[in-house]
């Protein structure tokens, strides 16, 4: 075990280092940093003193040495249209991109379980059709349009809910739902193939034949074992979810790293876009990384490899 | 002789015939070629079918409702938008776009990642070390935020946004590709070939690529309604097709103003992307039983 987290630990930085440099070099090629700093429509010279006070004349590798070094110190530079440090503007939206995050996993799960193990208990039934159904139609819809059905029903017709905003929970409602929702079918999926193999081993019908009730033959027996691998895919989904939670948060204005994200694009505020593309990436890693481990601490045939 | 040839050839039809009939069998096949066949149809005859020029506006005809509500007009059958361009027309031009969006990134991510995945699959050792870490390292980006960002800086344009997803969006194509081509890698005909001295590329192209082919139709598949998603929703945020293109994911993001009194505007591109999506991926499900019905999940 510990070879193996050592393993994944080193293969995980090396990662990170090679996501850094692609973030770094991505948004260095676009098009002239120093012209977006100076701002439109300033004169050389100017422009060639901003080049000179950034130390953007300098090789790339020298640069983005010293990115990564003051990256490290936590100094994430400057944002250019918020005029505040990069770094607090990250840590201000962080704690709504993970709440909203982890209210999308939890909704996911609560939908995608019990649905999965009724799919298994009773195999083929129109239950199971349905609920596949529901899961396939579901990865059809678009998120941005689901969302504003969403606001259309319950922010327009019925009035319940507020269209945008994060002041208070009910602005978390329809996000959570627009989010989550399509984390749910591969959740499904994975619990329903999970139960339907694990209710089919000896194990199980020992203990139907040792006179255990259903129940407790489902859910103490079966559903414990068959969530094994849900715990590593639920850490992976939570990584996706909040990496794409961008197009969500944007339509319901909901003050996170997503909206932040495209607020800078479409301001062409760089230093905020690549930290925000850093940090989204960084998560990610340590997620799968996360999730690694326990697949192995869970389940000691994964060490291999 | 004549015999033996009229044997092979009966012998030879019922194989070829069976992934067919059992394909003809499949609920969600049929379902899936269906939905797919008329947006293809919608998107080869439009010039026949639309009713009205997409790009035609008509200021003093803005917003008329579709021919559901009571005011609507079989003129205008799907109504119009706010600049006064018939919906219907638009609809239907809109199928080009998202099937050529389909298309088109499928195959250059489908190039990429096949390429990447036999690669891996079939060297192993140091090849499939270093692909495997491509491959971890792309996952890592955020996609839908990496696609923004560089499609803002070049420039949004169809041609873009093609070639922005089909650079990153290969990833699934190189994990199944890399797979499957492991499983069938070690079978007793790739080294009976290997045996006979059969290059690397022959092998690959010849002995594991035909074998894996049903693997890549599901992927290809899958992958081409979610770039189709994908392309939607970079049009929405406004960092996709540019305006006048009838891109669905762009008439739902200038529909957005008017949501409150005309939500149809926003109804029906969405019900068409949805449409379209669902008709993919029931296709890919129902090819993925045919192929392998053992890998149902």
């Amino acid at each position: 075990m510990l070879a193996f987290t050592i393993k994944r630990l080193l293969l995980a930085i090396l990662v990170a280092v090679c996501v850094s440099a692609t973030a770094f070099v991505l948004l260095r090629m676009s098009g002239d940093v120093a012209l977006a700093i100076a701002g439109e429509g300033a004169k050389e010279a100017d422009i060639a003193l901003v080049r000179k006070t950034y130390g953007l004349d300098r090789p790339i590798i020298v640069q983005y040495g010293d990115w990564l070094a003051r990256t490290f110190r936590g100094d994430l530079g400057e944002s250019l249209y918020f005029k505040t440090s990069v770094a607090s503007l990250i840590a201000d939206k962080l704690p709504v991109t993970f709440l909203i995050g982890s209210l999308s996993l939890l909704f996911a799960l609560a939908l995608s379980v019990p649905l999965g193990v009724v799919g298994a208990v009773w195999a083929g039934s129109w239950i199971d059709r349905a609920a596949l159904a529901v899961a396939v139609a579901g990865q059809a819809l678009p998120n941005f349009f689901f969302a504003l059905c969403l606001i259309m029903v319950f922010s327009i017709t019925l009035r319940w809910l507020p269209v945008s905003g994060s002041d208070t929970w009910a602005h978390y409602v329809m996000p959570t739902i627009a989010l989550g929702y399509y984390a749910t079918p591969p959740i499904m999926r994975l619990v329903r193939a999970g139960m339907i193999e694990v209710l089919g081993s000896d194990y199980i019908r020992t203990a139907r034949a040792k006179g255990l009730s259903p129940t407790s033959v489902v859910f103490k027996h079966g559903l414990r074992n068959a969530l094994v691998p849900v715990v590593a895919l639920a850490a992976v989904q939570l990584g996706f979810l909040l990496g794409g939670s961008i197009v969500i948060e944007t339509i319901f204005a909901l003050d996170g790293l997503g909206y932040l994200a495209y607020q800078s694009i479409t301001h062409k505020d760089f230093p905020v876009t690549q930290a925000t593309l850093l940090l989204l990436s960084l998560i990610y890693v340590l997620l799968t990384l996360l999730s690694d481990l326990l697949n192995a601490f869970l389940d000691p045939r994964m060490r291999v490899a | 002789m004549a015999d033996a040839v009229a044997v092979q050839a009966e012998s030879a039809v019922p194989r070829l015939a069976s992934p067919l009939r059992r394909m003809a069998g499949n609920a969600s096949v049929v379902a899936g070629v269906t939905l797919v066949g008329i947006v293809v149809l919608l998107a080869l005859l439009a010039p026949l079918l639309a009713p009205h020029d997409p790009y035609a506006q008509d200021l003093g005809r803005r917003l008329v409702p579709p021919i559901w509500h009571e005011k609507g007009t079989w003129t205008h059958a799907f109504g119009t938008d706010n600049l006064g361009r018939d919906y219907l027309s638009r609809v239907i031009y809109g199928a080009r776009i998202s099937l050529l969006i389909g298309v088109s990134v499928m195959l250059i991510s489908g190039l990429i990642g096949t390429l990447l995945g036999l690669a891996a699959g079939y060297f192993g050792g140091r090849t499939d070390l270093a692909i495997s870490f491509v491959i971890t390292a792309r996952l890592a980006l955020p996609l839908v935020l990496v696609a923004l960002a560089v499609v803002a800086m070049i420039g949004s344009s169809l041609f873009v946004v093609i070639l922005t997803l089909g650079l990153l969006k290969w990833d699934r194509f190189a994990v199944v590709m890399r797979s499957a081509t492991q499983q069938v890698r070690s079978l007793d005909y790739i080294t009976a070939a290997e045996a006979a001295g059969a290059s690397h590329a022959r092998i690959i192209l010849g002995e594991v690529l035909p074998n894996v082919f049903p693997h890549l139709i599901v992927v290809a598949t899958v992958e081409a309604g979610s770039a189709i998603l994908l392309e939607a929703a970079l049009s929405f945020l406004g960092l996709g097709v540019q305006p006048p293109l009838p891109s669905w994911g762009l008439m739902i993001s200038e529909a957005k103003n008017f949501m409150f009194f005309s939500f149809w505007l926003i109804a029906i591109p969405g019900s068409a992307l949805a449409l379209l999506v669902l008709g993919i991926n029931l296709l890919g499900d129902g090819l993925r039983d045919v192929f392998a019905p053992e890998g149902r999940a």
